[in-house]
């Protein structure tokens, strides 16, 4: 079965990334994790994003194109990045979600993935 | 973050729970219908959790709490909104706190015993156990087992609806059946209690929230069962464990490992009631796996006495615990404690002896850093944290751990 992890961070987390003392300490963590669920053998894709103010929203109603400087606002946390790990049942994904460096200061939503259309 | 409620208010939240369970029991144990049950009840045990904390316990709780679910079902029928089952359910409610005093068994007992039949769902038998006996909701036990709500609450009721449709008896089983019936209550408290204690570098607390209400099983089981030996052991070994909770963490924070927390944090009356609880189930001879857990952690305890941790008997009581439980945790935390005790080589090789099975297994890879960084093998000691680090949940043991890597590597 498929899952996507889904983290999400608050803006002073974001902050941490490029603060000289937090930084390695922040990285430390997410390399040690993504380095854990590599040994594991459960990944099927993932990346971490760049920082929600790089976002830009685009919609296009009545074939208009609307252009909108980034991210989603009202939200005290915005996506930081995803993996897809492929595991037996949603206990072992849920169990992957809480060892995330995310998990013990933002949220991480897990969803199944969509199975792929019937031919 | 909620502060911890004051005692009055916890004591209030025991004796509902308390009288909830010895309720529910009764009537469990005549019709088969725990959900049944659980819908007579859970109004009463809403009621009563808002109420007697700021009231004070009623002088007949049980009482209480039948009237107030008489009301509920009263108002219901008036409604239409009530089953037929209801009914019989209040029937039988009307006249089981009556049967409370005086019963020769607590019913509790036999309740615990079908939640831990074999023809439940391993998975299920804690959480049902906290659920009938205790009044938990399904919610605060799914978190506590990192299972979603949903799920958690269907493995529930499927429990339920399995012990009475399949007519699980509410009996006390013969008495070659009793033991590991007994043994699969007392895995079901410590489940629940969390796991990852074995571990010698204490590296993986997960912090379940649900110690506190174990230890309350715990307490009823012992209260139950006076002659079994392996109930005091599990007590003792939760108190013991739990004693510790303070020296955990710096005053910053930061994770601390057993060998190096201030023995002077440790909360002395949980120590000396283990202490004991052990001696008194020594007296049984009859040795358990329990009973040897909690011996070692006892091992640990005189370092508050002595000054210094004895690795010798921790060795021989790891050996005699491999005998009676060789799981994982075991196996790991021997190997941890005789490369710190005797010889690292040996250490490491039963650790090595043990890498087809452990790929995701947190105490193992923190286990491993620790034996490694024992050898001076710092560049492989550092890779082992590392990937420790990131199978851990809790923020201050990954940081623990990262800083071990950065030492060692």
């Amino acid at each position: 079965m498929q899952y996507m992890l889904i983290f999400c961070e608050g803006m002073d987390q974001f902050a941490t990334r490029n603060d000289p003392d937090k930084a390695p300490a922040y990285w430390g963590a997410w390399m040690a994790y993504v380095g854990a669920l590599n040994q594991a053998g459960i990944v099927l894709s993932g990346n971490g994003l760049q920082e929600p103010a790089t976002a830009t929203i685009v919609r296009v109603r009545d074939g208009v194109r609307h252009v909108q400087d980034g991210p989603h606002p009202d939200t005290k946390e915005q996506l930081g990045g995803y993996f897809v790990i492929e595991v037996p049942d949603l206990d072992q994904a849920l169990e992957w979600a809480a060892r995330s460096p995310a998990a013990s200061y933002g949220t991480v939503e897990v969803r199944p993935v969509l199975p792929p259309p019937a031919q | 973050v909620t502060p911890p409620p004051d005692s009055a208010h916890r004591a209030a939240e025991r004796a509902v729970r308390q009288s909830y369970g010895r309720l529910l029991a009764i009537v469990a144990a005549r019709s088969g219908d725990i959900a049944g049950c659980e819908d007579a009840l859970a109004e009463a045990l809403r009621a009563a959790l808002e109420t007697w904390p700021r009231s004070g316990i009623p002088d007949r709780p049980e009482a209480w709490l039948v009237t107030a679910a008489r009301r509920h079902l009263g108002h219901q029928r008036r409604h239409g909104k009530v089953r037929e089952a209801a009914q019989a359910t209040l029937d039988v409610l009307s006249t089981a706190h009556q049967s409370t005093e005086n019963e020769p068994i607590d019913e509790r007992l036999k309740l615990m015993l079908v939640c831990a039949h074999p023809a439940i769902d391993p998975a299920a038998q804690a959480p049902l156990m906290l659920q009938t006996v205790l009044g938990l909701d399904a919610v605060r036990i799914a978190e506590s087992f990192l299972t979603s709500p949903a799920a958690m609450g269907q493995r529930l009721v499927r429990a339920k609806t399995k012990i009475r449709d399949a007519r699980i008896p509410f009996e006390l089983p013969d008495r070659d059946q009793l033991a590991p019936r007994i043994g699969a209550v007392l895995a079901a408290i410590y489940a629940a209690y969390g796991t990852g204690w074995e571990d010698v570098l204490g590296a993986d607390p997960r912090r379940k929230g649900l110690a506190e209400e174990a230890i309350w099983l715990g307490r009823v089981v012992v209260g139950l069962m006076p002659d079994e030996p392996e109930a005091k052991g599990l007590l003792a070994l939760m108190l013991h464990c739990e004693s510790r909770r303070l020296a955990r963490r710096d005053a910053h924070g930061a994770f601390v490992p057993l060998q190096r927390q201030d023995t002077a944090l440790w909360a002395k009356d949980m120590v000396a009631e283990a202490e004991a609880l052990l001696a008194a189930a020594s007296g049984k001879a009859s040795l358990g796996r329990f009973q040897i857990e909690a011996a070692i952690q006892s091992v640990h305890a005189q370092r508050a006495v002595t000054g210094v941790v004895n690795w010798k008997a921790l060795i021989l009581l790891y050996d005699l615990l491999l005998r009676v439980a060789p799981t994982l945790g075991a196996m790991v935390a021997r190997a941890a404690v005789l490369a710190e005790g005797a010889d690292a080589q040996a250490g490491l090789a039963v650790l090595d002896a043990l890498s087809n099975q452990t790929a995701n297994y947190q105490p193992y890879w923190a286990a491993r850093g620790h034996v490694l960084a024992l050898m001076d093998r710092g560049a492989e000691a550092a890779t082992a944290y590392r990937r420790a680090a990131g199978l851990s949940e809790d923020p201050a043991v990954r940081t623990f751990l990262l800083t071990a890597a950065g030492a060692t590597g």
